[in-house]
């Protein structure tokens, strides 16, 4: 291949010099090199998914199974069971908060940014690590500090925050109100807070790498698209993460000092509290600024991730690659003004909620066309079916599904029916919850020989897939039928009322469908840490992609590569291009090394580039007289 | 014992896997597909695909079909048909585009699977293609939108001078109920006011709030616009009627309205459903704690001129308890008793 005379053009030696001797604690723990740093986000997201997931069957089965006797689950839970083997109502409530928290923030955040914008944002822009290694590191470390308060939460005797995932006081800030407003939203707080800290760390740092270290000739305009998600999708937590916290700081006031932001007008418990003048809408306007970037937080780089595995396994360029970018900096923008359609019924004014009808449904176009543009990428391809391609493909398809819904709830009028019913649960887990998933574990799958070396085992990855694409569906489908019927969210039985006293058996499918997508996530498992020691030996470009982190040795060692970084001479969608005799070009490969297969313009570029090379080589000589 | 019998499964489970995950590297191995680009199960996927498609969409269809009359709630508002009609117009729209999308998707990989002998066709970009699936979602978007907006400028316009007044207060865990009475002006009220007796905590040295009075259940009249004015003590609640299509949050300090006419008496749904048992029901749609599932109201809608005669026989708050009315101005108490 033409990519390693140029990516090596060899000062190993030069290298050598300061080589780190890293020993088990600088290596696998403190440690500030991304590729570690993404590879603990991961491990940590995947015990965060593993929790959050276990939870969800817990209450499924509740509302599957509402006759069932869970005595078992006793030494598990405890107290949480009553005498007659039932789960207790505010813990359940509290279930289904945690596994909101645990989902969004935990492992879609944490866990998809902090592993891919880690691990890849160096390697596919050519720089040999963060720009801040130790912030990068800091980053983590503070993530794990939030873990471990929002673990420990769920074991305290009142039970964990109970609240719902957005926490709306006034029921978050009275303890009166639900018991899981004491210690356990306490710790959701401090939690919180470290997270918001972890977030934002990271967050600067992407920014920052991004934009100063990119290797010479990787302009914006011949980034992945994959660099370009996680590079606004930092930018987007960046300036949406500390109106959360800000949110956090009132409610601590409001729940420990005696403050009345959010509070106004109460009497609970017997008693009429002093509080006047606050406003709980206030807390979810706040809330929601960050809350609805969020869900970008979450889809962005899942996205990314995605363009980056059709692209390769079409053996295509990505469709309009100007226009997804494009799309994605209207996504970004746009994101920010549209979250108050959270609230057509929070009784806000109802001008305010014609204005965000109008925003929220500007805010779909760009949605339709990445759909539109990752369809006409796989046309006339020649795709091959990776894992990782296929939870690609299963991604679009959620984002269709998910994506159409927000339609409705996007509209005032319908939404009046709709909201805070199983149709929204149905509607953010398609295009949130499952689509990020899958380009969680696309990601995985297709960068998995990177991260370890080794492959995962392919047959395995499909049977993964099948039954979990299945399955996501035989959940979430059903529940739009539940929601058209009006059936409430955060709801412990439905037997109180008679229109919600129905679809049992529906329900009881949905229970079962989510038990068995459950147990396939352990055929993943096993796949993931069977394959970290025993899988096959990776090549160096197993999937024979244009990248640049497949230019690196098979285990690159801190600094990413042993010699020069390569220069980049073109975008990263040269495939199958007319006149080539493969069916990639590695971005490090020279256009004038390529001339049978040169579009015009790029022709043109040619001169310019000898001239580039002329100019390094010289630098290159001179560094090697030095020595 | 369930215990036991989750290990043996789990346990199963696993060997299964590691069987299975065995027998199938050695396979590869032996056949040497494990260094094609590739391998058979390229085919075998692509075909599932198909199937998928296949499969969910006709069990999508069949269920939809055979279940519309069980989801399709019935709906007794005026406004509620209008978002009804907006709610499937949109079904519509999105599920053509749902089909459309969803058949490329699914048809493209089975079309267009690996074969060693063809190239991809290299098509970066269509600067035409662009603007049209920019401009031509913008303008159904758009239509839909405006549609919307014109349902929810209506409907939350602020209600006819004649609706009857009714206070809904939400506390854990159950709805109050309030009627304006003869005036059909509520009396005013301050949440410190609040004990055992005065569950709303009405301030009964207001005029307007002598012929307040309480009921268990929300009677209304067919035909004629209501006022639902809507709060709550404690914590968030919101006030849902799912076959009247009204839904707004209850806000502690901070009252919201929501008003709408109602279009059939509940004998006449009950008829229409064939129910004898049926009700129209108020839920609690925002969570607000342990017995959030459980906050349960009857809407009874009747004729006006039954609504009429049922508002003659109801007695206000003091006529029911007069110890209320102690400490009040002379002037005011006397007007109470007159009532
Ligand atoms: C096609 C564009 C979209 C539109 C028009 C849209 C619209 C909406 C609306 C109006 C709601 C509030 C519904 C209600 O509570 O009554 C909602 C809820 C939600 N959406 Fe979307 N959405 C879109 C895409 C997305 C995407 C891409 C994500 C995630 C990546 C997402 C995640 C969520 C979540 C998490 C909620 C639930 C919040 C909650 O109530 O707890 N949405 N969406
Ligand atoms: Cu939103
Ligand atoms: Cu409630």
């Amino acid at each position: 291949m033409a990519t390693a005379s140029v990516a090596t053009h060899d000062t190993a030696h030069d290298h050598h010099d300061h080589e780190h001797h890293d020993n088990f604690v600088t290596k696998y723990i403190f440690s500030t090199d991304h590729k570690m740093i993404g590879k603990q986000f991961l491990v940590t997201g995947i015990f965060w998914a593993i929790i959050g997931g276990f939870l969800s069957i817990l209450f499924r089965l509740q509302l599957g199974f509402p006759e069932m006797n869970l005595e078992f689950l006793r030494p598990l839970l405890g107290g949480w069971i009553d005498e007659s083997g039932a789960l207790d109502p505010t813990f359940y409530l509290a279930l289904v908060t945690m596994h909101g928290t645990i989902m969004v923030f935990f492992v879609l955040t944490a866990g998809l940014s902090g592993t891919f914008s880690n691990f890849l944002i160096p390697l596919q822009i050519g720089a040999r690590d963060m720009a801040s290694g130790f912030m990068n590191m800091l980053s983590y470390w503070f993530f794990f500090m939030s873990s471990v308060i929002m673990f420990i939460s769920l074991f305290i005797k009142t039970g964990p925050a109970g609240g719902g995932w957005v926490v709306y006081p006034p029921l978050s800030a009275l303890e009166q109100a639900i018991p899981g407003s004491g210690l356990g939203m306490t710790l959701w707080l401090i939690a919180m807070t470290f997270f918001i800290a972890s977030s934002l760390l990271g967050g600067i740092n992407y920014i920052t790498t991004v934009i100063n270290l990119r290797t010479k000739g990787m302009s914006f305009s011949r980034l992945p698209l994959t660099i370009w998600a996680f590079f606004l999708t930092a930018v987007i937590g960046l300036l949406s993460f500390p109106v959360l916290f800000a949110a956090a700081l009132l409610l601590v006031f409001d729940r420990s000092f005696g403050t009345s932001f959010y509070l106004s007008d109460i009497y609970i418990g017997g008693e009429a509290l002093p509080n006047t003048g606050g406003s709980p809408v206030l807390y979810q306007h706040l809330f929601w600024f960050l809350g609805h970037p969020e869900v970008y937080i979450v889809l962005l780089p899942a996205l990314g991730i995605t363009s980056e595995v059709i692209a390769t396994n079409s053996r295509k360029p990505i469709f309009g690659y100007k226009a997804m970018i494009i799309s994605m900096l209207g996504i970004t923008i746009l994101s920010f003004i549209v979250w108050a359609h959270h609230m057509f019924v929070s009784g806000m004014n109802p001008f305010l909620g014609s204005i965000f009808m109008f925003l929220t449904l500007i805010i779909a176009v760009p949605s339709a066309v990445k759909v539109f543009n990752y369809l006409t990428t796989l046309w006339r391809g020649n795709l091959i079916f990776t894992p990782a391609m296929l939870f690609s493909i299963g991604l679009v398809s959620f984002f269709i599904s998910g994506g159409l819904t927000g339609i409705f709830l996007g509209n005032s009028a319908i939404d009046i029916q709709l909201h805070d019913t199983y149709f929204v649960v149905a509607h953010f887990h398609l295009v949130m919850g499952s689509a990020s998933f899958f380009g969680l574990l696309a990601g995985v799958y297709h960068w998995f020989p990177k991260m370890f070396g080794r492959m995962m085992d392919a047959r395995l990855g499909y049977i993964h897939f099948w039954l979990t694409f299945v399955g996501v569906y035989m959940v979430f489908f059903p529940m739009h039928y539940i929601g058209i019927a009006g059936f409430p969210r955060r709801y412990y039985s439905w037997t109180n009322f008679e229109f919600t006293n129905m679809y049992t058996d529906l329900n009881m499918f949905v229970s079962v469908a989510a038990i068995i997508t459950f147990s396939a996530q352990f055929i993943f498992l096993f796949n993931f840490f069977y394959s970290m020691y025993r899988g096959r030996k990776a090549t160096l470009n197993p999937w024979r992609s244009n990248t640049l982190e497949w230019t690196t040795p098979i285990n690159p060692g801190h600094g990413n590569w042993p010699g020069e970084i390569p220069t980049v001479y073109r975008w990263p969608y040269d495939y199958s291009k007319p006149g080539a005799p493969e069916d990639f070009i590695p971005q490090t490969v020279p256009l004038s090394a390529t001339p049978e297969s040169n579009l015009p313009h790029e022709q043109e570029q040619v001169k310019l580039e000898m001239e580039i090379m002329k100019e390094e080589s010289e630098v290159l000589v001179a560094n090697e007289s030095k020595h | 014992m369930y215990g036991f019998l989750i290990a043996v499964g789990v346990l199963l489970l696993l060997s299964i896997i590691w069987m299975v995950y065995r027998i199938q590297t050695l396979v590869s191995v032996v056949k040497g597909s494990d260094k094609k680009i590739a391998t058979g199960s390229n085919k075998i996927n692509a075909i599932l695909f198909v199937l998928f498609l296949l499969g969910t969409g006709i069990l999508m269809f069949w269920y939809s079909i055979k279940e519309f009359d069980n989801y399709q709630l019935p709906v007794a508002s005026e406004h509620g048909v209008i978002t009804d009609q907006l709610f499937w117009i949109t079904m519509a729209v999105t599920g053509v585009v749902f089909l459309i999308t969803h058949v490329l998707l699914f048809i493209f990989p089975y079309k267009y699977q690996y074969k060693e002998s063809r190239k991809a066709t290299f098509y970066p970009d269509n600067n035409k293609l662009e603007i049209i699936w920019t401009v031509v979602p913008g303008v159904v978007l758009a239509g839909l939108v405006i549609s919307g907006w014109m349902a929810w400028s209506d409907i939350t316009a602020p209600a006819p001078e004649k609706a009857h007044v009714i206070e809904i207060m939400g506390y854990q865990f159950a709805w109050d109920v309030r009627y304006a009475g003869k005036d059909n002006v509520l009396g005013d009220y301050d949440y410190r006011l609040t004990s055992a007796q005065n569950s709303h905590g009405v301030d009964f040295s207001d005029k307007n709030s002598i012929d307040d009075f309480p009921s268990p259940v929300v009677v209304i009249p067919k035909g004629e616009p209501v006022l639902f004015k809507i709060r709550a003590r404690d914590v968030l609640h919101s006030v849902f009627a799912p076959h009247m299509r009204l839904k707004m949050d209850a806000v502690p300090g901070m009252p919201t309205r929501f008003w709408f006419v109602p279009t059939k008496t509940t004998a006449e749904m009950r008829e229409e459903l064939g129910n004898p048992e049926f009700n129209y029901e108020i839920a609690c749609t925002e969570i607000c704690g342990r017995g959030h599932n459980g906050m349960r109201k009857v809407i009874e809608v009747v004729e006006p001129a039954a609504y009429q005669k049922w508002l003659s026989e109801q007695k206000s708050f003091i006529q029911n308890n007069p110890a209320l009315a102690k400490g009040l101005e002379s002037d005011v108490k006397e007007l109470a008793e007159i009532q």
